[in-house]
Parts: structure tokens; C-alpha cells; sequence
């Protein structure tokens, strides 16, 4: 008996966004719309080569992304699951915009060469001035 | 070069044909594990460059080391961790399909039947058939089959979706990249199909008029390029840490692809995000190669 996958992904080649940012945003739809439930299992990344025609690398980027975000996680031997851990309390969209913001900007201090501490030096830095603003 | 590392470095490569360089001042380290894309127009350098790596052709000046060894016809082992396939795809029209799969199996020692057999299953193409009553693309699949099934540790591919209708096309990809899934090759494939290239190539190296023009991890492109426009104030300066790939103007502004180092944000330009393709359109219609041909992103430019 032939399975469903859980998900069926696409790729936009306009979009201009990085194929494994194309996979991560559509799992995360796919969980904001019920269609990914925590427990379900994402594709293998052997399914997905066979669904799409990409590069087993960017599956595999994607869901390390995923497990980063703790959205999915790796079981060995087994495959990659959603999961429950920290589901986003504020609004997901606001949240899921302000994330990639904040992605975009710590790739391009990467970029230019700070290190972590200093990125956290300036996280710091940007918090506390915003909290005298506001008191 | 470390061996382990990169698949394929070229330090100031050169091929001088008669009269013409087919290629120059070639600098580039394409990294294992990737799937590695040559894009630019005919005649730009890609096929000259696989055949020296695929050991056919021989430098005229500059080294070329492919999986760390010098290729040359007579580097045995590299006959075995690598499989080239030419833009013509090779095969005994005559033969049956099967007879073409054990003419593989006699000829290269890392030889699997097995992966050979479960493709061209996988592809509905019968082993009795002969290879001449197949359709074009089903050629090619029997061709990058035979490539596939050596079990190469590098596949070097001159164009492999040229010709084929997209499904065909597409279908080749795929098994293509079931293999990358499975035996963790590397692959460098040339084409012309940039949206290809989004999809399947997470390394880009871009020729231009015989010389490499970009040489870069995919997504370390496309998040260091952003289009920026603005309307009526033409003269305005760009801040530093900008190259612009690529100009235009229309009649009340401007607007450019550039290269951005650092986080842009001066809110009197607008800022997109182009797609690889737009990237590498603006790096072939740039036309003339940066700096002295090397690899752009080692040339120091600023703001120009």
C-alpha cells in the first residue's frame, strides 16, 4: 500500500529566497495551518529528492533549520518529527517575520566579520537602550 | 590542498587552443560534497575546464588538481573516482541496453549493478531495448546511468539536461540527485539552465569570456547581492562596501545589483532581493571580467 507524504513541497525559483528558506517557511505554514501536527514525520530526505528536483544538502540544511527554530527534531535512525517544544506564544506570523529579520541581520554580521560575542554584546546594547527609551 | 576538502582547485589555469584561450587565469576551489554549477554562454570556458579535469585535455599553464591527484589519461585512479560525461553522451547505438550495463561492469573495477539496474528501473526503460529505438532522453538517462553505476567520488557532467525535453530534464535531475542523496558524490555540471541551478547547485561558478567572473557557495551569493533603486536623485553616492555588478537607468532613476559586504541601510534606496538568475545574468552582462580575471571574490574592490 503506497503512503501519502506528510508534506509536499515546491520550489519558486523567482521567489529569491534560498531553496532551504522555501522549505522551512513552507513546513512552518504547514504547522500554522494544521496540516503538520506535533509527532508527524517530515519527508526522508530521499522522498523529497524524489518529489522535487533539489539538492539532498538543501533538505537536509532546511531541517537543521527546523530543529534549530524548535520547530521539528532529528530522531536517530528514525527520521525528523515535529515537535511541541516552545510553540510561539505571540502572534505566529509577527513572530515567524521578526525571526527572519533577525536572521537576515545576524547572516550579514557574520558577514561582515563580528563574532557571537559581540553580535550578543550589541543584542545587548540595542535592549538596554530601548528599555531607557521606554521608562 | 588538503585532500578531503575540495574536489576540484585550479590555481591560475590556462588552455591555449591554437589561436584562442579556451580558458584563463582560472583560480577556483570547488568544495567536496557539492553540487557544483558552470554557468555562462558557449565558448566561456565550461567544457574546456571539465575535459581538463576529466583528464581528456592537458593544461597549458597553470595546476589543476581534481580529488588532489593531477588528472591525466594516465591517472588510474581517478579513471575510477571519477566519471565524466560528455555533452555527445556516448553510447553503442547498436547495443542493447543491458550489453551497454555489462561493457560498465567489465570496464570499471567499482562497478554496482545493482544501482544500475534499480535506475533504469526506477525510469521504465527496459533492459532488452536497444539503445538506438530509444527516445533522447531516455539516452541520456542509460548515459548518466553508466556514469552513476561506477560509483564515482566525482561526476563531472558537460550539460547533462541539453536537449531533453523538461520532463526528461527533469527526471535526469532527479537521478541525478537520488545518487548525490545516497553515495554522497560530488558533482560539477555545466549548463545553461539557470533555474536549474537554483534548485539543485549549492555552489555557482560563473564563466565569462574564458575567465571565471564568480565562484561562490550559492546561498552566500544570494545573500550578499540586493537590487537597489531609487527614483530622481540620480548623483546620489553609494555608501562604501558596495561593488556594483550591473547598472541601468531609466528616465527618472536608476537601479543597480550590487555586491554588499555589510548590512545596507540607508532608507533612501529601495531594496530587493534578486534571484540567482538575476545575479548571474548582471555578472554575464557585465561583460568584462573583474580585476585581473581572478575570482571576483577575492579582488578587493570598494565603492566604484
Amino acid at each position: 500500500m503506497e503512503q501519502y507524504p506528510s508534506l509536499t513541497f515546491r520550489l519558486d525559483s523567482q521567489s529569491g529566497l534560498a531553496p532551504y528558506r522555501q522549505l522551512v517557511d513552507q513546513v512552518r505554514l504547514a504547522v500554522r495551518t494544521g496540516l503538520l501536527r506535533d509527532g508527524d514525520q517530515l519527508p526522508s530526505v530521499r522522498e523529497v529528492v524524489t518529489q522535487i528536483t533539489i539538492n539532498p544538502n538543501t533538505v537536509h540544511r532546511a531541517y537543521r533549520e527546523l530543529e534549530h527554530q524548535g520547530i521539528a527534531e532529528g530522531r536517530a535512525g528514525l527520521g525528523t518529527f515535529i515537535t511541541s517544544r516552545k510553540r510561539a506564544t505571540l502572534n505566529v506570523t509577527e513572530r515567524a517575520s521578526l525571526e527572519q529579520a533577525l536572521r537576515d541581520w545576524v547572516i550579514d554580521a557574520r558577514r561582515a566579520g563580528i563574532d557571537e560575542e559581540t553580535i550578543r554584546e550589541l543584542m545587548r546594547t540595542v535592549l538596554r537602550q530601548d528599555g531607557t527609551v521606554r521608562s | 590542498m588538503i585532500e578531503g576538502i575540495s574536489v576540484l582547485e585550479a590555481v591560475n589555469l590556462g588552455k591555449r587552443y591554437r589561436r584562442t584561450w579556451g580558458l584563463q587565469d582560472c583560480t577556483l576551489t570547488i568544495p567536496k560534497g557539492r553540487v557544483a554549477a558552470l554557468v555562462g554562454p558557449n565558448g566561456s570556458g565550461k567544457s574546456t575546464l571539465l575535459r581538463m579535469a576529466a583528464g581528456l585535455s592537458q593544461p597549458s599553464v597553470g595546476t589543476l588538481r581534481v580529488l588532489g591527484r593531477s588528472p591525466s589519461p594516465g591517472t588510474d585512479d581517478l579513471r575510477e573516482r571519477v566519471g565524466y560525461l560528455d555533452q555527445d553522451r556516448p553510447l553503442y547505438k547498436g547495443f542493447r541496453v543491458v550489453e551497454m550495463l555489462r561493457f560498465g561492469e567489465m570496464n570499471n573495477p567499482t562497478w554496482n549493478m545493482d544501482v544500475a539496474k534499480n535506475h533504469l528501473a526506477r525510469l521504465d526503460i527496459p533492459l532488452r531495448s536497444r539503445v538506438s529505438d530509444l527516445s533522447g532522453g531516455q539516452q541520456a538517462q542509460v548515459a548518466l546511468t553508466l556514469c552513476l553505476s561506477k560509483q564515482p567520488e566525482l561526476l563531472l557532467l558537460d550539460e547533462p539536461g541539453a536537449a531533453l525535453d523538461p520532463v526528461a530534464r527533469e527526471d535526469l535531475l532527479r537521478l541525478l540527485m537520488r545518487q548525490v542523496a545516497d553515495s554522497e558524490s560530488s558533482v560539477v555540471l555545466s549548463t545553461h539552465a539557470l533555474s536549474d541551478v537554483a534548485a539543485i547547485c549549492d555552489y555557482v561558478v560563473v564563466l565569462a569570456h574564458t575567465r571565471v567572473v564568480l565562484s561562490d557557495d550559492t546561498e552566500y551569493i544570494v545573500e550578499t547581492h540586493r537590487i537597489l533603486s531609487i527614483v530622481d536623485d540620480r548623483d546620489l553616492a553609494l555608501p562604501p562596501g558596495i561593488t556594483v555588478i550591473h547598472e541601468q537607468h531609466n528616465a527618472r532613476g536608476r537601479s543597480l545589483l550590487v555586491r554588499v559586504e555589510l548590512p545596507f541601510n540607508d532608507d533612501r534606496w529601495r531594496v530587493d532581493r534578486p534571484t540567482l538568475e538575476e545575479i548571474v545574468l548582471a555578472y554575464l552582462r557585465a561583460g568584462s571580467p573583474h580585476g585581473d580575471g581572478r575570482d571576483v571574490d577575492e579582488t578587493e574592490d570598494g565603492a566604484r
